[in-house]
């Protein structure tokens, strides 16, 4: 007779199985969406009209007086302070809901206890490496060491000013905004570089010198890749690409356009590799090179460097969303919809706020799909050898989205009735697809008899 | 005063101005426990990686000259924790020589059932081991799940998980319980059909036999010269097993195939040969299991055998397939009740010594799959 443990009826998770996914699917949802849903409704206040309109509705005449800057720079403050919290936030969701697919994907059940469905246990996570001993091997170089952390931490935080959240929720959309994400988010090497060179380890430089190969090798084909939807929108803004595409899958610049097509798969590739995911996982190759580049760091500096990994994520999905599925855009409904509604005020009417969280839920939506899949293979895929991901680099992605690119630059002159055909096409296809993939796994699924543990005993 | 082992093993580290000398261990997580693979690299590709073994010697022989026969066999189970079965059968078996006595027919089948259990238990580890040696976390898990219904059969048969001390100088220690067999099949159905899924996770996949095909490819030759034996001799093409070669037990009674190494994704005795050498033993098991199950005799499951056995003076040897490969025990005895000489002789040890062969030209990645291809135990090794 076994002892009954946490495993069967205490838990929570296996007794409401469906109410756990959905409470995971909600966290999921709501968090990105209630931080950026304040940036939304600062929004408005950090235009010189619309604190004009306050003041003047207790009767104050600001003028250029030292208020409105202040009051200027606390909205902006706020603003900025959201922002960069998203990241941390994001990364602890990450964590947990990463956990919990790991747990589901391993027959086994991942965190559970703090919190709804082990929910709170990313805090625990943060609370417990900020008490942690922060330790500097003696050998180290303590300076590059201590700041390494930080390099990666800026890396990942400028993207956040251009990436996209809802129709008209973006920190500042750059009119360079694709050419900026690129530059920025290559900062995060820096950091690698930094600390494995600082360990003094063996173990760190391995890891150091393989992110910086793979970082810099797979950066070529995620450039030459993103300006296929560049090209086709004629546009490096963000939001820009954004409003040449449309809300439903044909209206994709990935079903638009074949070339684009590939380039997405192309672009999704190179973003794992350049985010240090599996298969590309070759930095921290935990069974090879213990821990990679953090192999020497302890405490809040490694908290750091696994948060900017998994928010790293976020930027992945988000860019691969903007550039080739749609972004924000709800089908069904245009831009210039979404624009009348405003209204003339100063303010905008809650109907426009209303658009606003619907395209804020579609764009946070199709993002998180794309990190559960990220999740996902790295659940499932074998690491690649140094070797293997060089030559797919160069020999194949490098090629592949070149060839892309001179496919696309002939794709742009022809009609759009040709653009509209090949879009329902490939969204056809891909749907396809994807139900061809269900259908298999359940077959396969069913293929195993008998329970996988034998539960007689229990 | 000898020069300690490290030392030499440094002195022979000739590394130039491009090259470094890395420890891969003792405590690395691709090890397989405390090993030290002392390897100099040029950036990635290695050079040279030799094994300093010895991290894990608890002089187990010596003590087999001190606790006498019977009770030697609980530390049976610490030579090798995984198939621990196997090795009591193996021991049980050179003493029972020494002897000279017959065990009961329903003895040997239950220890064949039990050792053919264990080497499925122990196999599914070391793919496992191996998915998650090449990166992928998933296939450890669910191997593990699968390890964890074959541990379930064998604590209902003797009462524990990993270190069973099953066997019994002269049978084994409890019978089958009541149940047991349909509980074994019941598994076994589902086990041969988990393969089939199995095999699309992980054996498969185009990622795992880019890096394990073609890899460390040991040939025939260099296999019979370093003297492998078992999953890894038969990986390089050679068809020897102790089970069929040398029967030993209930062995004689049942048919089974020796799977060998064919160079099905790239050469004869590449990592993924050895590797799939394992996966369809674990089928072959079953299929042992089914037979043996089908005859199981009754009758008693010990031989009469005094509770402090004094063999005449002499010598005996027992080969046992063992997970690892033949498992040699070898025990002298003086008339007395203890062992005078007690020497084993194990599959993970003669692993060891290609090593430092086939690590020239290999990169970092695939020295970690050389390892775990090899499945090697560190008790095993130092005993």
């Amino acid at each position: 007779m076994r002892i009954t443990t946490a495993l069967d009826s205490t838990s929570l998770t296996t007794r409401y199985p469906k109410t756990a996914l959905a409470t995971t699917l909600f966290f999921m949802l709501a968090l990105p969406f209630l931080l950026y849903a304040v940036l939304l409704f600062t929004l408005p206040f950090n235009r010189p009209e619309s604190l004009d309109a306050v003041a003047q509705k207790f009767g104050w005449d600001l003028g250029r007086s030292l208020y409105r800057d202040t009051f200027y720079g606390i909205v902006f403050l706020v603003e900025g302070t959201f922002v960069a919290l998203y990241t941390a936030v994001f990364a602890g969701v990450t964590t947990w809901v990463e956990r919990r697919i790991a747990g589901r994907m391993q027959s086994r059940i991942g965190p559970n206890r703090p919190g709804v469905f082990g929910f709170i246990s990313w805090v625990a996570d943060a609370v417990k490496m900020l008490f942690k001993e922060d330790l500097i091997p003696a050998e180290a170089d303590n300076l590059l060491f201590r700041s390494a952390p930080y390099f990666s931490m800026v890396g990942l935080t400028l993207p956040f000013v251009v990436l996209p959240f809802g129709e008209s929720v973006i920190v500042a959309d750059l009119n360079v905004g694709v050419f900026y994400l690129t530059a920025t988010s290559a900062v995060i090497v820096l950091g690698i570089l930094v600390s494995g060179w600082s360990s003094n380890s063996k173990w760190a430089l391995f890891g150091a010198v393989r992110g910086a190969a793979q970082v810099v090798s797979y950066e070529i084909p995620a450039g030459i890749a993103i300006m296929v939807p560049v090209m086709m929108a004629g546009t490096l803004s963000m939001q820009g690409i954004i409003r040449a595409q449309g809300g439903w899958p044909w209206q994709w610049f990935a079903c638009q356009n074949p070339a684009a097509f590939v380039a997405f798969f192309i672009a999704v590739t190179a973003s794992l590799a350049e985010g240090n995911r599996t298969p590309f996982d070759l930095p921290e190759a935990e069974s090879e090179l213990v821990a990679g580049y953090h192999a020497e760091y302890s405490g809040f500096r490694i908290a750091l460097f696994l948060m900017v990994e998994w928010a790293n994520m976020w930027i992945m999905g988000a860019l691969a969303v903007t550039l080739f599925l749609g972004g924000w855009q709800i089908p069904g409904v245009s831009v210039e919809m979404i624009s009348q509604t405003r209204g003339t005020d100063v303010f905008p009417s809650l109907i426009w706020f209303g658009w606003q969280s619907a395209s804020m839920l579609v764009f946070a939506t199709k993002t998180w799909a794309l990190v559960v899949l990220f999740i996902w293979l790295r659940w499932t895929l074998p690491r690649v050898r140094v070797d293997q991901m060089m030559s797919l680099c160069w020999k194949y992605l490098v090629p592949g989205a070149f060839a892309c690119f001179i496919f696309t630059l002939f794709w742009v002159m022809v009609p759009a009735s040709v653009h509209l055909a090949s879009g329902i096409a490939i969204s056809l296809g891909a749907t396809a697809l994807l139900v061809a993939f269900a259908l298999r796994t359940r077959k396969n699924i069913t293929q195993v008899k008998g329970a996988s543990v034998d539960l007689s005993n229990w | 005063m000898a020069e300690p082992v490290e030392r030499r093993i440094l002195r022979r580290m000739s590394p130039s101005d491009e090259e470094i000398v890395i420890n891969f261990g003792p405590q690395h997580p691709s090890t397989h426990g405390v090993i030290d693979f002392v390897t100099q690299t040029n950036g990635e590709v290695i050079r040279r990686s030799v094994p300093d073994i010895g991290y894990l010697h608890r002089g187990l022989e010596k003590i087999g000259e001190t606790v006498g026969y019977p009770g030697f066999m609980p530390f049976t189970d610490r030579i090798d924790y995984l198939a621990a079965m196997l090795a009591n059968e193996g021991y049980a078996m050179a003493v029972e020589r020494l002897l000279k006595i017959e065990i009961p027919p329903r003895a040997k089948y239950l220890r064949a059932i039990a050792g053919e259990l264990c080497r499925i238990s122990n196999h599914w580890v070391a793919v496992g081991t191996m998915a998650s040696d090449i990166g992928a976390s998933t296939p450890l898990t669910h191997a593990l799940r699968e390890r964890e219904a074959l541990n379930d059969l064998l604590e209902e048969l003797c009462g524990a998980r990993l270190t069973f001390n099953y066997a019994r100088i002269g049978g084994v220690s409890f019978d089958a319980p009541e149940g047991w067999k349909e509980k074994i099949l019941r598994y076994l159905e589902h086990l041969e059909s988990y393969i089939q899924e199995w095999d699309r996770l992980i054996s498969l996949n185009q990622i795992y036999v880019k890096r394990l095909a073609n890899v460390a490819v040991i040939s025939r030759a260099q296999a019979i010269d370093y003297g492998l034996c078992g999953p890894n001799l038969r990986g390089s093409g050679v068809s020897w097993d102790t089970r069929r070669d040398l029967p030993y037990g209930a062995y004689p009674d049942f048919t089974f195939d020796v799977p060998v190494g064919q160079g099905k994704m790239g050469t004869v005795g590449d990592c993924w040969d050895r590797y799939a050498v394992r996966v369809l033993e674990i089928l072959e098991s079953a299929k042992i299991i089914r037979q043996a199950l089908d005859k199981l005799p009754e009758g008693d499951i010990m031989a009469k055998v005094a509770r402090k056995p004094k063999p005449d003076a002499g010598e005996a040897m027992a080969r046992v397939e063992s997970a690892r490969g033949e498992m040699c025990y070898y025990a002298v005895s003086d008339g007395s009740e203890k062992a005078y000489r007690l020497r084993v002789r194990t599959g993970s040890f003669m692993a060891m010594g290609i090593i430092e062969e086939m690590s020239h030209g290999l990169m970092i990645a695939d020295l970690i799959a050389l390892i775990a291809s090899l499945d090697v135990v560190a008790p095993e090794i130092d005993r």
